[in-house]
């Protein structure tokens, strides 16, 4: 019986473009609306997701990875005096200008790293060598220091290409890639004493302590060691600071309640259109269903066909909807603009949202034809 | 004589309070095997409510209901509705085809609900269409069909699953005279079988001489159930 249902519901075009139509669109918005709000919560810890170490230390009101409060040099040497602290280095993170050859000046990342073990450098080196970062005024730019480094008309920065950092030359020994920040800043690498040299000077330049847990202690033991011993500084584990640094960002700004307004529109959407268009179909093919339930089709055979006709139209709906969304987030990539990020856990969240949505739509129709008496279909 | 449908003293009402009426007020009936029984009477004499009680799609307020053996009215609803499946065939006024449907699908849905596989039920509905005449259109939809054959679809579909009971619900009302005959002689044929009725309720007077037995009804009463005298309006008594 459920090919004939399918097949009563393609059979009334309108209907079923319609219904479609509304969980297509339901799906398009819920998926590429998440993925770019999840897209834009990555942005927020890119810095943990570039530097990559499993023990951050920083001033102990610091909130988030992006609002890093200044420290004094000697406090690398407090973290390392921690028994359960196997080595901690300085970083320096800060935004600086850079100013182009034509003058026009652009704000940049500047992370300065321990220049003796580089840790916190980056992941992928595109072009380059990173060893040459330890050369004097020397840089690496990311990737989108290509764009944003670009004089109007003139190339993308290469390797040997010189720029300004607050007066000073900085030259270019390598691109690296890496995950793009929240204010949509190029990073640019270099040594933490050359860091020193770029920026302007104040009493306090330490950004953070980068360290890692001595052999034997999980990064959450050194983290309680640290916290325990150093006063004035907090420890993280680089999973607490990056879920306290979304979390953050859901509490302190109103980008959850923009997405979650489009996302909660998407689902009503959805629920509105597919209901009322199912509910409408349902209605015109009453008594049709009741000659079935005349000619004995149980209301539980009838809810079957019910369910199958909905879901299938919503699987498709959804196929259609994560297509189009992900067409929409490979356009995104190709361009590095909007963030787009579209995890397993969101392609099934959303299959399970466009599911509930056919089953609500389907149990107004089920009710309707649980209550409808078989004999209608003898009344004229 | 065997008896298909022993209905007795059936009762039935619509609404609540004192818009309440009555439809049926303990209306009796018997239709043998073997014979095409009419039910007719003027419109709201409670005809059509009779054949849905009759028929299992109704459950009466008062009185018993017997159906080829089993008294339905004993029966749960859930029961009735596997009765219904396995032992009625249904004709309505209005055909009740599905459209987005070909002929050959709409014919197989009773064998479909019978849980017969798809293959071997659109063969035996392909038989069936032959049997009523409509060779080679099984690939047709009921709007490319003329009301006449749209109704032999109908016939081929209550047949199909071979039911013992047909139940027809004013079957020649929305055809002209001739296909109405048709379907008629159609409906006579099956009912020839000794072992199977058909019940047909209709105002159509048209009709009346492919009846064997003819049921009058009045005011929720079945006034008459006599066999039928071909040519002469039904006899009223009591």
């Amino acid at each position: 019986m459920f090919h004939l249902a399918l097949k009563m519901l393609v059979g009334d075009r309108a209907k079923f473009l319609m219904l479609l139509g509304g969980l297509f669109f339901a799906a398009l918005l819920m998926t590429q609306q998440c993925a770019v709000f999840f897209g834009l919560l990555s942005w927020t810890t890119s810095h943990l997701s570039n530097i990559r170490s499993k023990i951050w230390v920083v001033e102990a009101k610091v909130e988030q990875v992006n609002e890093l409060k200044p420290l004094r040099d000697t406090d690398v040497s407090r973290v390392r005096s921690v028994p359960g602290v196997a080595w901690a280095v300085p970083l320096y993170v800060s935004i600086l200008q850079a100013r182009l050859a034509d003058g026009n000046f652009k704000p940049i990342l500047c992370v300065g790293l321990d220049s003796a073990s580089l840790v916190g450098r980056p992941a992928e080196i595109l072009s380059g060598r990173l060893e040459d970062i330890r050369l004097p005024n020397s840089v690496i730019v990311d990737d989108l220091a290509l764009q944003r480094l670009k004089t109007p008309g003139g190339p993308p920065p290469k390797v040997g290409d010189i720029f300004e950092i607050n007066d000073r030359e900085a030259r270019i020994v390598a691109i690296c890639k890496s995950d793009r920040a929240f204010f949509g800043y190029p990073y640019v690498f270099t040594t933490y004493d050359q860091a020193l040299q770029f920026a302007p000077r104040q009493r306090k330049m330490l950004s953070a302590v980068l360290a890692e847990p001595a052999a034997g202690l999980t990064a959450q033991e050194a983290v309680d060691q640290i916290n325990r011993n150093v006063p004035g500084m907090r420890a993280w584990t680089e999973e607490k600071f990056h879920r306290d640094t979304i979390i953050w960002y859901f509490k302190n700004t109103g980008i959850p309640i923009s997405f979650g307004v489009t996302i909660i529109l998407g689902f009503i959407v959805g629920i509105a259109i597919s209901g009322q268009t199912f509910y409408g179909f349902v209605l015109e093919n009453l008594k049709n269903l009741g000659a079935l339930k005349a000619m004995g089709a149980s209301n539980s055979k009838l809810a079957a066909m019910l369910i199958t006709q909905v879901m299938t139209v919503g699987l498709i709906g959804y196929g259609l909807g994560m297509g189009a969304a992900s067409l929409f987030g490979a356009l995104a990539a190709e361009r590095g603009n909007p963030p787009f990020f579209l995890p397993w856990q969101l392609v099934a969240g959303v299959l399970a949202v466009i599911l509930l949505i056919c089953l609500l739509a389907a149990a107004l129709a089920i009710v309707k034809v649980g209550r409808l008496e078989a004999a209608v279909v003898f009344r004229g | 004589m065997s008896i298909a449908v022993h209905a007795s003293q059936i009762t039935k009402g619509f609404g609540k309070g004192a818009a309440r009426t009555m439809a049926l007020k303990g209306a009796s009936l018997d239709a043998p095997l073997g014979e095409l029984q009419l039910i007719v009477g003027p419109s709201g004499c409670g005809k059509t409510t009779l054949l849905s009680i009759v028929a299992g799609t109704l459950i009466p307020d008062e009185g018993t209901v017997e159906v080829l053996g089993e008294i339905l009215t004993t029966l749960s609803q859930s029961k009735v509705t596997a009765f219904r499946r396995r032992n009625i065939g249904f004709i309505f006024q209005q055909f009740n085809l599905i459209p987005t449907l070909n002929l050959i699908e709409n014919t197989s849905v009773p064998l479909l609900l019978n849980g017969i596989s798809r293959h071997r039920a659109e063969r035996a509905a392909e038989a069936m269409l032959d049997q009523v005449g409509l060779s080679g259109r099984g690939r047709h939809y009921p709007r490319q069909l003329s009301g006449g054959q749209q109704q032999r679809v109908a016939i081929a579909r209550a047949l199909v699953h071979n039911p013992r009971l047909v139940i027809c619900d004013e079957p020649t009302s929305a055809l002209d005279r001739e296909t109405g005959h048709q379907v008629m002689n159609l409906l006579k044929d099956v009912a020839r079988a000794p072992d199977r009725s058909v019940i047909v309720v209709t105002h159509d007077p048209r009709v009346y001489d492919f009846a064997d037995r003819i049921a009058e009804m009045e005011d929720g009463r079945v006034l008459s159930n006599q066999p039928a005298s071909h040519g002469q309006p039904p006899a009223v008594t009591g």
